[in-house]
């Protein structure tokens, strides 16, 4: 009964969908104040039922209830809690149902904080977020059903792709739709905007935390999905410019752009059209990311099993929404009031200049991930567009934004000073160039990555001028220095933390040019050279896990001759799927990481071995976390929470302890 | 029980259109909220230009232009205020409208493609059903729950794993096996079964987790003849044909005359083109295989033509044997009639129509002889 009525519920979450995108819509262009009132607790209904649902399909997976479709191919009753619970959403059906989820979680939370909002604006936006949800609604329940249900059911069942039984399926997944599915809001509240042709400072205002939570998601959800390809799939990279990769790229790179122009246009009352656009365009490239993924379109793991019906039905989405929201705006672009003029050499001078690169990036990115599919597509031809072209054509866009970071901060609103911020930047400068000079003797060579190491080093040092020099200001007596810094906006902090975290990340970045891959043939008692390490395979023992057979093989680490770490790299065999998996050994030393996959085992026992040396490799990652505290410091900031919420979510509560102090 | 639920949510669903509805209707005419918003929002502006202020980020000239400007906003957004009161009518029409698409959205695309008669059946329900009403793979599936609360059980994995094999459930016999190695060790017998398993698993092909473990089971007893005999067929699928015939001639004259065996053995060694070691080929051994291999070349292929053609009969008449069909595959490959084995593939595909396990390892066969898809 229990999947029945999980069944049920999305059912008629859908029919509320039906409601939503008519009511409000209707109240709130002929002013209707009784038919705006039923679009927050609409959402809200909504949200429950969805959760409802979600909760349904968890248990049939937690008892194993093979009279779910679903459930059979996805599950087996052998397999460990942690899986049963993330199998959920490790499959087509499932992963669609977490996206409705999470959209309709998002129009909740609108809803809940719509009476600090234009009732107008909140009903219309949030019967946009309906007609997004119901267009996914109706995806899922008539392509993409996970209730399925079979009449006779197996005793057992066909267990989660081995791949995808790891935790980092448990969290990569949601953070990527949180983020992915956050900016639906921002899209939601361009289209009321555009509807009730209300573009303002107000406007930016309410969308900026959305943005900034959506940005922060995705951020560490990328992130982590990378970690998770670095330590699972055994290749010793991280970052491949793989479509799926790039199609969580081109938001992140969209919402950097919205959430900087959205900064301007809530401050300056300008670039009002432009942030609209990239508002649209954020989450038309969410879309096209769930597109490229979804439709199977693209084979990776990401696209477990797919189908052309599927395909056809999110192109259609796809071209509604992204068609529909564009024809609204240019309908309406002629009708918006401008924004004032200024100065290039501005606060918001530099902002376009960041928005102008990231959009020409991300415009980069979806050519290189197109051009390809296109191609195939007419000629037949199959062609890669590779690391290469993206190092060629990313790299020098993101340069310049590295460069004018710490310069942006140090302007003022309105009319700035190139050569005074440039000044006051130079003992950042030096010691950048210090940083340099310093690697360069220490680790030497390639040059490139000496040079983006001191690039890196003059953006975390520089992220920090604006907030030494506001905190200096009145003289260096510690606790005068003190109280000026806690009496800094919290937003402040907010940006030098993120700023810096892209830094660190640059700095990780730059470091993988120092370092070192051996591939060897190995048995036990060899030796190999791997940088400043000499590694020793021990032992290969094969062990069974709860699903799998382990080969596991056990090396010891040693730094001239002193144990500094041992690993356990292996290879899980899945009956099941007759599928094997490589589990890359991993030892942090230091910010560094050794990582060791074995690709093969050969017949006559030995082993091939793949050993990287990566230094400093975990700040790509930390980088990460810093760019998601930052965000959450911002949001924190007294001054976003105005027309957001009165009283904090969960989500920015431990962020908004320290405000307290202030 | 469930319909009492589905009216529950359905009456929830309906309520949150029609309570806010009835109530906002009642509380028409308050000051609007977007007035409310609006100053709210110049109230904070203000307050950040008078912080900006002090902080020294703008100057006093700025300050005043800043906050003119967000005056002049407030005063815009005042004048777009809504002004007239809508009728009732058009909100009866939407409850109404509500109500119809809640019901027939609702119900109806459930009736669709929902499935309200079946019940819920977690495993572990279905594992405590009584044993009369149980049929064997649900009494596995119960020794299975056995298996995973007592990981200890050695045997029991013993037990079960050729039960496994009979099933065709290959991958659980391979885990089967390799837990009860790593409980009760290695022997050469559980280590061959392991290979097995896994040979199974993968469609015949013995791959490389599947061949170290023949190696392991003849590194424990050299005689071991099962791991001997897997360890030719690695050779051969690995293209060395001299190999294979050494390890199978040796095994075939170590195995005793009456054993079901050697006749096998003769055969495999016959296909990939050595005659069988020691007692010249003459000497029949009462089987079929044996016997026709002691004839002279010539007669020794109508004799296998005549197998294989009455093979084909038999399975004109009753096709339901995928192991027949497979067996009629093969043949027509060995026998160098490429045009013979596509037809039989094609009228196999349709006579195992119906059996989809059936129909991927006739798929595999075909691959394997390279008669394309």
């Amino acid at each position: 009964m229990i999947v029945e009525v999980g069944h049920y519920a999305l059912v008629l979450a859908f029919a509320l969908c039906l409601v939503q995108m008519v009511g409000p819509m209707w109240g709130s262009l002929t002013r209707d104040r009784a038919l705006m009132a039923i679009a927050a607790p609409v959402s809200i209904m909504q949200f429950l039922l969805i959760a409802l649902s979600f909760a349904a399909l968890t248990y049939a997976y937690l008892v194993s209830d093979f009279s779910v479709l679903n459930v059979v191919e996805n599950s087996h009753s052998q397999k460990p809690l942690i899986y049963k619970i993330s199998g959920v959403w490790g499959n087509h059906e499932g992963s669609m149902l977490l996206w409705v989820l999470t959209l309709a979680l998002f129009g909740a939370l609108v809803a809940l904080r719509a009476k600090r909002m234009p009732e107008d604006m909140a009903a219309t936006a949030l019967s946009v977020q309906s007609w997004v949800l119901g267009a996914f609604l109706l995806f899922v329940l008539l392509t993409s059903n996970p209730f399925a249900r079979i009449a006779s059911p197996p005793m057992e069942g066909r267990d989660l792709n081995p791949l995808l039984q790891d935790p980092g399926l448990a969290i990569h997944p949601p953070l990527l739709y949180l983020g992915y599915v956050g900016l639906s809001i921002t899209f939601s509240f361009a289209a009321a905007a555009l509807i009730h042709g209300r573009i303002d400072a107000q406007w930016a205002r309410w969308v900026r935390p959305w943005t900034l939570i959506a940005w922060m998601f995705l951020t560490v959800g990328i992130s982590m999905g990378s970690y998770w390809a670095y330590y699972t799939l055994g290749w010793g990279g991280f970052w491949f410019w793989d479509p799926v990769e790039n199609a969580s790229l081109m938001p992140w790179l969209a919402a950097t752009a919205l959430l900087h122009s959205a900064l301007v246009m809530e401050k300056r009352d300008a670039l009002k059209v432009w942030t609209i656009l990239l508002a649209i365009l954020a989450f038309s490239l969410s879309l096209l990311g769930a597109f490229l993924v979804r439709s199977g379109v693209l084979t990776s793991v990401h696209s477990f099993a797919s189908d052309p019906q599927r395909g056809v039905f999110i192109l259609l989405i796809l071209v509604f929404f992204i068609g529909g929201s564009l024809a609204l705006f240019a309908l309406r672009v002629q009708s918006l009031k401008q924004g004032g003029i200024f100065a290039p050499i501005s606060r918001e001078g530099a902002l376009v200049f960041n928005n102008l690169l990231l959009t020409t990036s991300c415009a980069t990115v979806l050519v290189g991930t197109l051009y390809p599919l296109a191609l195939e597509a007419v000629t037949g031809d199959k062609i890669s567009v590779g690391p290469p072209f993206f190092n060629l054509t990313f790299g020098p866009l993101f340069v310049p934004i590295f460069m004018a970071m710490p310069i942006g901060q140090l302007l003022a609103w309105k009319r700035g000073d190139v050569l005074g911020a440039t000044q006051r930047l130079a003992f950042v400068i030096g010691l950048a160039v210090i940083v340099g000079l310093m690697l360069a003797w220490v680790r030497g060579e390639p040059v490139l990555a000496v040079l983006f190491a001191a690039l890196a080093a003059y953006v975390i040092a520089g992220s920090f001028v604006e907030i030494w020099s506001r905190v200096t200001a009145a003289g260096y007596d510690i606790g005068l220095m003190w109280r000026r810094a806690v009496g800094l906006p919290l937003s402040s902090w907010g940006t030098a933390i993120a700023h810096a975290g892209a830094g660190v990340t640059l700095f990780g970045l730059a470091a993988t040019g120092w370092g070192v891959e051996r591939i060897a043939g190995m048995k036990p008692g060899d030796n190999v050279d791997l940088g400043p390490y000499v590694v020793t395979l021990d032992d290969v023992q094969r062990r069974p896990g709860p699903n799998y057979i382990e080969t596991a093989a056990f090396m010891t680490i040693r730094e001239g001759g002193v144990v500094v770490g041992r690993l356990e790299p292996s290879r899980k065999f899945y009956a099941h799927r007759s599928m094997t998996t490589t589990e890359a050994g991993l030892r942090t030393i230091d910010l560094g990481q050794v990582h060791i996959v074995i690709p093969e085992q050969n017949s006559d026992g030995s082993l091939d071995v793949r050993l990287y040396w990566k230094p400093y490799v975990t700040l790509i990652w930390i980088g990460s976390i810093f760019m998601f505290i930052g965000g959450g410091v911002s949001l924190a900031d007294r001054r976003l929470r105005v027309g957001f919420a009165r009283r904090p979510s969960r989500k920015d509560a431990p962020a908004a302890q320290p405000s307290a102090a202030e | 029980m469930i319909w009492v639920v589905f009216a529950i949510l359905t009456a929830a669903a309906a309520l949150s259109v029609l309570v806010p509805l009835a109530r906002a209707a009642a509380a028409a005419g308050a000051g609007s909220s977007q007035q409310r918003a609006d100053v709210a929002f110049y109230e904070a502006e203000t307050a950040s230009i008078a912080r900006d202020l002090e902080r020294g980020v703008i100057d006093a000239a700025e300050a005043e232009a800043a906050k003119a400007e967000a005056a002049r906003r407030l005063i815009a957004a005042a004048d777009d205020q809504p002004d007239h009161a809508p009728s009732p009518w058009g909100r009866r029409i939407v409850a109404l409208t509500s109500l119809a698409f809640i019901a027939i959205g609702g119900v109806g695309l459930y009736g669709f493609i929902g499935a309200p008669d079946y019940p819920d059946q977690p495993l572990m329900a279905r594992r405590a059903a009584p044993p009369d009403q149980m049929d064997l793979m649900a009494a596995l599936s119960k020794v299975e729950a056995h298996l995973a609360q007592n990981p200890g059980d050695g045997r029991g994995r013993e037990v079960v794993a050729p039960v496994y094999m009979r099933l065709g459930r290959y991958a659980d016999a391979v885990r089967a096996w390799s837990e009860a190695i790593s409980i009760m060790g290695a022997n050469a017998e559980r280590e061959t079964s392991l290979g097995e398993a896994l040979t199974f698993a993968s469609e015949g092909k013995i791959t490389s987790e599947a061949l170290a473990a023949f190696q392991r089971a003849h590194a424990l007893s050299p005689t071991y003849a099962q791991a001997r005999f897997y360890l030719g067929m690695a050779a051969e699928q690995a293209g060395e044909k001299g190999k294979a015939a050494d390890l199978w001639s040796a095994l075939y004259l170590d195995t005793a005359p009456d054993s079901p065996w050697r006749p096998m053995l003769a055969q495999r060694l016959q296909t990939i083109g050595y005659p069988p070691p020691g007692e010249t080929s003459g000497v029949p051994k009462g089987e079929a295989a044996a016997a026709i291999a002691a004839l002279p070349a010539d007669q020794r292929n109508v004799a296998i033509r005549g197998m294989v053609d009455s093979l084909a009969a038999r399975l004109e008449q009753n096709g339901a044997d995928p192991e027949g069909w497979r067996r009629l595959v093969r043949a027509y490959v060995v026998l160098k009639e490429p045009e013979k084995a596509k037809a039989a593939l094609v009228q196999a595909r349709r006579a195992l129509s119906a059996d989809a396990d059936a129909l991927a390892s006739l798929e595999a066969l075909a691959r394997e002889m390279g008669l394309g898809g």
